[in-house]
């Protein structure tokens, strides 16, 4: 058994000595997946919103921004200084009043 | 062409396992869209094994486009096989409606013209399935909102001459009989009486929604409402002609709690009671 | 008279634009209830998609999501009937989609919730006891090699915080400044739902490795012992060992 052998057997047997079953605590609340993508045979939901309108998103056309949770939120600098994030001022500015 | 009970069933929504599992067993059988089975594991399958063990299964195909002009999806066929294989259902259903076109998956029954050119070809895919699956199976009759000019079959003749030339089954959904005659003025006490009922396996019960517009009503198929009055009607007319047919309440939108399905089944229930006692005496 | 490929192919291109297709007919208001097809397509393909990417709706809001939907299930309809496999091209799609750059991260958390919907539906299999693989694996640590349950799947994310913005936009969660660093997660199916725990990325290399069948001290090479230890007791904790086996071309085992 070569020296690199022996650091990674007692590692692993280290971390089987620490394994006391899963716990809940370290799982976040999350949205379930259940029912994501079912398929169904309804027809629905009526006449009203019909799907047919095109949206050209690459002129002022588009007139929807990100309105979401963290629609507002920037992600920090990486760690050599560099700006991840575009400025939501950037998209707005273009949008027809 | 089905070993389903002559009672009522209900499709099994994966909300509602819990209250079913903890409900004493009263229905004769669950429903399922097959689309939904089709992963390899995890929970639906560990729930649907459980409920095979109490429940007579019928497997409800909502995505091989049986109406399509192209061939079938093999691989569909192939996953439509290992499923009946897993499962053993009481029946197999699917739709008389296209889904697909060149390789797009729609997610909706579309309609079709019927002539014999579209004979043709539903009867060589219902022939293909049945091979595929090993049994045969049933042929629900669609919502629809429009009709075809070039049309040169009756629906009903449609149906029948698929039933003659495959020997498969047919779902009769009374509600859809309801939307398309409504929405074509077409009077559905007509349509079921030229219905080949003597093919008839099962029987759908749904819910629809309703528009008005200047030319008349518009019923939509929404899956998402109790069964209307007149549906109730047209399905106890039946029933007392036919005899007792197994009979499914599906709701697909909006589904409520599970106390709501098995209302709707119960009222299902006493008129296949009705309709066994009118035949016995 | 057009045959039924051309009907069908002339009632397919009209789902997608303003015109009717020839010879439909209704007994008025053939727009309108022609209608109940095109909305049907849209809406539950939409939907359909906005249940196996609700972060990202989340994310975006609504009016947002349901804009992208559009355009997104008609440039890439599912290709295959099962639907809880629809999505795959939704990842890159956001990456390509101006009106969304200025969420660089989007495609990230789509990825996650991608993965999330795969581990869900793999197959099952039963974990190894820990004793038994502790037991196994110490003779010969290098050359083991792990079977790993389908259902786990490892995320990497090249620039952001993915997994902490994942999070942060569950049920309940709030938006809080991420980390600044890239993340990774091991994601896998536990009880009714599929589970996102987020790792070290070195640690989600070396399960990424083993899922693809390195043995243990290859997939360890050039990480620090506690990394692999504890990218070892990860696995074994969640049960994600499910099989042992040795590597064949050593020649250090007996």
């Amino acid at each position: 058994m070569n020296t690199k052998t022996t650091t990674l057997a007692l590692a692993i047997l280290g971390a089987c000595a620490t394994v006391t079953g899963a716990s809940a605590q370290d799982m976040e609340k999350c949205f379930g997946v259940a029912l994501a993508g079912e398929n169904g045979c309804a027809a629905g939901p009526g006449t009203t919103c019909a799907g047919t309108s095109t949206i050209d998103y690459q002129g002022n056309a588009w007139s929807l921004v990100p309105a979401g949770t963290c629609a507002d939120m920037a992600v920090p600098a990486a760690a050599d200084g560099t700006d991840r994030m575009g400025s939501l001022e950037e998209l707005t500015r273009d949008i027809p009043a | 062409m089905t070993q389903l009970p002559d009672t009522v069933g209900i499709g099994f929504k994966r909300s509602h396992f819990d209250a079913l599992q903890a409900t004493p067993n009263r229905l004769g059988f669950l429903e399922v869209h097959a689309e939904n089975y089709m992963g390899d594991g995890g929970p639906p399958h560990a729930q649907l094994m459980k409920l095979r063990a109490d429940y007579a299964l019928s497997i409800h195909g909502v995505g091989l486009s049986i109406g399509g002009a192209g061939p079938l999806d093999r691989d569909h066929l192939t996953r439509l096989k290992n499923l009946c294989e897993r499962y053993q259902p009481e029946s197999f259903s699917e739709h008389l409606a296209w889904s697909s076109h060149s390789d797009a998956f729609l997610n909706d029954l579309l309609p079709l013209p019927y002539d014999d050119e579209t004979l043709a070809t539903v009867c060589e895919h219902i022939d293909q399935l049945q091979s595929a699956i090993g049994r045969p199976m049933l042929l629900e009759n669609p919502s629809t909102y429009v009709t075809f000019e070039t049309s040169t079959l009756a629906e009903t003749d449609f149906l029948r001459a698929i039933v003659d030339r495959t020997g498969c089954g047919l779902l009769l959904d009374v509600n859809n009989v309801f939307v398309s005659c409504t929405n074509h003025r077409a009077d559905p006490r007509a349509y079921l009486a030229a219905f080949p009922t003597q093919a008839v396996g099962e029987i759908h019960l749904g819910g629809h929604d309703e528009e008005e517009l200047p030319s008349g009503p518009l019923l939509i198929d929404s899956h998402g409402a109790p069964v209307a009055d007149p549906v109730w009607t047209l399905y106890a007319e039946t029933m007392h002609r036919l005899g007792p047919r197994p009979t499914l309440i599906e709701w697909d939108t909006d589904v409520p709690a599970l106390s709501v399905l098995l209302d709707e089944a119960n009222r299902a229930a006493d008129i296949l009671d009705g309709a066994r006692h009118a035949i016995a005496s | 008279m057009q045959s039924h490929l051309e009907t069908q192919a002339a009632f397919r291109a009209a789902l997608n634009n303003a015109e009717l297709p020839p010879g439909i007919t209704a007994v008025g208001d053939l727009d309108r209830r022609f209608s109940v097809y095109r909305n049907t397509v849209a809406h539950s393909l939409s939907e359909a998609l906005g249940q196996r990417f609700p972060s990202v709706a989340r994310i975006v809001g609504d009016a947002f999501f349901k804009a992208v939907a559009q355009i997104f299930v008609t440039a890439h309809p599912p290709r295959s009937p099962v639907l809880h496999t629809y999505g795959d091209a939704f990842p890159a799609f956001l990456a390509s989609f101006p009106p969304a750059a200025t969420l660089p991260y989007l495609p990230d958390v789509a990825r996650i919730e991608l993965l999330r919907g795969e581990a869900y539906h793999a197959a099952d299999a039963d974990p190894m006891p820990a004793d038994t693989c502790a037991a196994q694996i110490s003779a010969d640590p290098d050359n083991a090699v792990l079977s790993l349950h389908p259902s786990l799947r490892v995320f990497v994310s090249d620039s952001y915080p993915a997994v902490s913005i994942w999070a942060m936009n569950q049920p309940g969660g709030a938006a809080v400044p991420p980390p600044p660093d890239a993340e990774a997660a091991l994601i896998f199916r536990r009880g009714d739902n599929a589970a996102v725990l987020k790792i070290d990325p070195d640690a989600a290399r070396i399960v990424a490795a083993l899922i693809g069948g390195a043995p243990l001290g290859a997939a360890c090479q050039d990480v620090a012992p506690d990394i692999a230890a504890s990218a070892f007791s990860t696995l074994l904790q969640h049960g994600l060992i499910i099989g042992l086996s040795q590597a064949k071309e050593s020649g250090t085992h007996d």
